[in-house]
């Protein structure tokens, strides 16, 4: 399936196999749910039960995602995101996802800040004191914001629990 | 009569100093959120509406409802400078716009896109003023078959008038569905599709969803396109200005079919992107010289604009009149409303007629103020795309992430974030159209109690979703658009086989880059 794309000009995940993959994906989440609304009952008693409903739209849901299954394997393959590209996500989503997992233990603004700085450096042609700027200012900002003008707590870690908030 | 009297007691709430105030930041902050790449209308809305809690629904609406008309007119500040349409329904002015700018006729182009997207903008309102109380009204006769029957038609409607693959717009309405479905049920006070996850409890917020499916997405598609724009300059005088507005009388014959097209499909759920299509569409069909068109034709630019803001204004009404929103930005300020205590519904215009009118007054001075401000802040705007990539991106999904988060106070929302961030990039890059989804995620569990209260009250008899005249129409009409949109392409295929049908969004697609 894969040497399909090793015609086209540029190498990539190919897209039929995503497609396949979403729509399994999907048939996944439709058999669950299914599964799930028979054991607590998706008949009818004297009207539908609580599981009728989540039921009929699981299976609708398993219908359309059989039906893309059926149209990814008939369609001609092409490239879903060349490998170039999923570099470049993968240097935005990596960050990313370190920034949310941070944010567990260090709270949102050391976390923010953090993202900023690694961000900028790894993607940006910045100088040193630009980089300092937006780390520095990223928490106050946001701590202004939302701490002070809109009363909005957000998510503290260590530090700010040695500076007394 | 007594309508035009709500009127001006809305403007009256709407004239007040603070709620101008927010209508004026509202608008800048729409036009920067429609500017920037991952930060659209529903998404800029979805990040906001935390911050509105604790104010009065009236100014929160207003606020919340300028940044989608800022929005709208930030959408046509990209497409023509940059080539890189800000909402789906501004790729058909990037057909013409950008070659105008190209020729540096780019002042033309955006005082024409801008003034269309006003005229256009005004009808929507003149049509909520007047045809939505009337539905909200005859509304109030209807019984819980009746708004299935209503439901339906809106879920049926998207099915039918999609562009994309039918399965796909199924597969992503049913999965909308089911995440709303996930948590509490409200009638038996069982659990649902937990599986004994605690976290998921209190089901999947839409604001969350909306967030990771338009925000940071978008951010992981764009910068696949690589870490530059480059567009062209534009500065608008006085001159331009005045010239452009003294050509667009000649061309009161596309203005107005593209409203009525657009204040049409608008008013039809998911309508915004064929609207605009179609203005642009039925322009070129009446020109008298269609070949210039995609060469930079005026006009080109103010047919999409004019509809799909009529049609983007439109989607307010079934949302206002009947609390079924018409777009996902709609969709997103429903939920606002159901945030700040108000029942969507036709009881609105009789419970909260402040509300309703101070918010409809809002969209005629909005709009007055939007055109206004883009007019004379377009370079301020354009330079914004002009920041490093690498530092827009970061304070954007920072952003997101603390808006992901203030919407329940939830550490575990921010993982939602992300996770929907991964699927919308997927489901956008496979077509699976996302509108349907958050529309699905919003009415859910609505569509599902209208359902079941009515199979209440008929004893379990599936025949109350026709026993009267009125939800068998709606019931039938349903089914119809449910089979229009298959049986077009079924004639499509029939009459063209073998021919060139190019969807125009790859035309689109391949001039972003």
């Amino acid at each position: 399936m894969a040497e399909a794309s090793s015609s086209l000009p540029e190498r990539g995940l190919s897209r039929r196999l995503v497609e396949i993959l979403v729509a399994l994906l999907l048939i996944g989440i439709a058999a669950l749910a299914l599964w799930d609304s028979y054991g607590r009952g998706a008949g009818w008693d004297n009207g539908p039960e609580n599981g009728f409903f989540p039921a009929r739209v699981a299976a609708i849901l398993a219908i359309a995602a059989g039906a893309v299954l059926v149209g990814a394997l008939r369609r001609e393959d092409s490239v879903f995101v060349t490998y170039g590209q999923l570099r470049l996500v993968a240097q935005v989503f990596v960050p990313l996802f370190l920034y949310v997992l941070a944010i567990a233990f260090l709270g949102i603004y050391l976390a923010s800040a953090l993202f900023m700085g690694l961000f900028m450096v790894m993607l940006g042609a910045f100088r040193w004191w630009q980089v300092a700027l937006a780390v520095v200012l990223t928490p106050l900002v946001t701590f202004w914001v939302f701490e002070l003008q809109f009363r909005v707590p957000l998510p503290k870690g260590p530090v700010e629990a040695m500076l007394g908030f | 009569m007594d309508d035009l009297n709500q009127l001006l007691l809305g403007f009256q709430v709407a004239l007040t100093w603070h709620n101008v105030l927010f209508m004026v930041v509202g608008v800048l902050l729409g036009i920067v959120v429609g500017v920037l790449p991952g930060l659209g209308g529903p998404n800029g809305v979805a990040i906001l509406l935390p911050l509105t809690f604790g104010m009065d629904p009236t100014s929160a609406i207003i606020l919340l409802s300028s940044i989608y008309w800022g929005a709208l007119f930030g959408g046509a500040i990209t497409s023509i400078l940059f080539n890189i349409p800000g909402e789906a329904w501004s790729v058909a002015t990037t057909f013409d716009g950008y070659p105008l700018a190209q020729q540096g006729r780019a002042g033309e182009a955006l005082t024409a896109a801008f003034t269309a997207s006003f005229i256009g903008a005004l009808s929507g309102v003149v049509l909520i003023t007047f045809v939505a109380p009337l539905v909200a009204k005859f509304a109030l006769r209807f019984g819980p078959a009746e708004f299935f029957g209503v439901f339906f038609l809106t879920f049926c409607s998207f099915i039918g008038m999609g562009r994309e693959n039918k399965a796909k717009i199924v597969a992503s309405l049913a999965l909308g569905f089911l995440l709303a479905a996930v948590g509490l049920d409200t009638i038996s006070g069982d659990l649902r599709l937990t599986f004994g996850a605690p976290e998921l409890m209190k089901g999947f917020d839409f604001l969350v969803v909306v967030i990771g499916l338009f925000g940071v997405s978008e951010i992981l598609l764009t910068i696949e396109e690589g870490l530059h724009f480059k567009g062209k300059r534009a500065a608008i005088d006085l001159g331009v200005v005045l010239r452009t507005w003294a050509g667009l009388p000649r061309y009161w014959a596309t203005l107005i079919r593209s409203s009525v097209v657009g204040m049409w499909m608008g008013v039809t759920p998911g309508g915004a992107i064929a609207a605009s299509f179609m203005g642009y569409g039925l322009a070129k069909r009446f020109s008298r010289r269609p070949d210039a068109f995609g060469r930079g034709e005026i006009e080109g630019v103010l047919a999409p604009e004019t509809a799909a803001h009529a049609a983007g204004t439109s989607a307010l009404l079934p949302m206002l009149a009947l609390g079924i929103p018409g777009s996902a930005t709609a969709a997103v300020l429903l939920g606002g409303l159901m945030i700040w205590g108000l029942q969507p519904g036709p009881m609105l215009f009789i419970e909260k007629k402040e509300f309703v009118w101070g918010l409809i007054a809002s969209m005629y001075l909005g709009n007055l103020a939007g055109l206004l401000i883009v007019l004379a802040t377009v370079p301020v705007f354009a330079a914004i795309m002009r920041i490093p990539f690498a530092l827009v991106a970061p304070i954007i999904l920072v952003v997101c992430a603390i808006g992901a988060f203030t919407v329940e106070s939830s550490r575990f929302d921010i993982w939602l974030m992300l996770i929907f961030g991964v699927v919308g990039y997927v489901f956008k890059k496979l077509d699976y159209p996302l509108a349907p989804l958050v529309l699905a995620l919003v009415l859910g569990d609505r569509a599902e109690d209208a359902f079941r209260q009515a199979l209440l009250g008929s004893g379990g008899d599936l025949s109350v979703f026709f026993s009267n005249a009125l939800v068998s129409s709606l019931m039938i009409l349903g089914l119809l658009l449910l089979v229009w949109g298959p049986l077009g392409d079924l004639r499509q295929r029939l009459t063209r086989r073998g021919g060139n049908d190019q969807p125009p969004r790859e035309i689109a697609g391949s001039g972003a880059s």
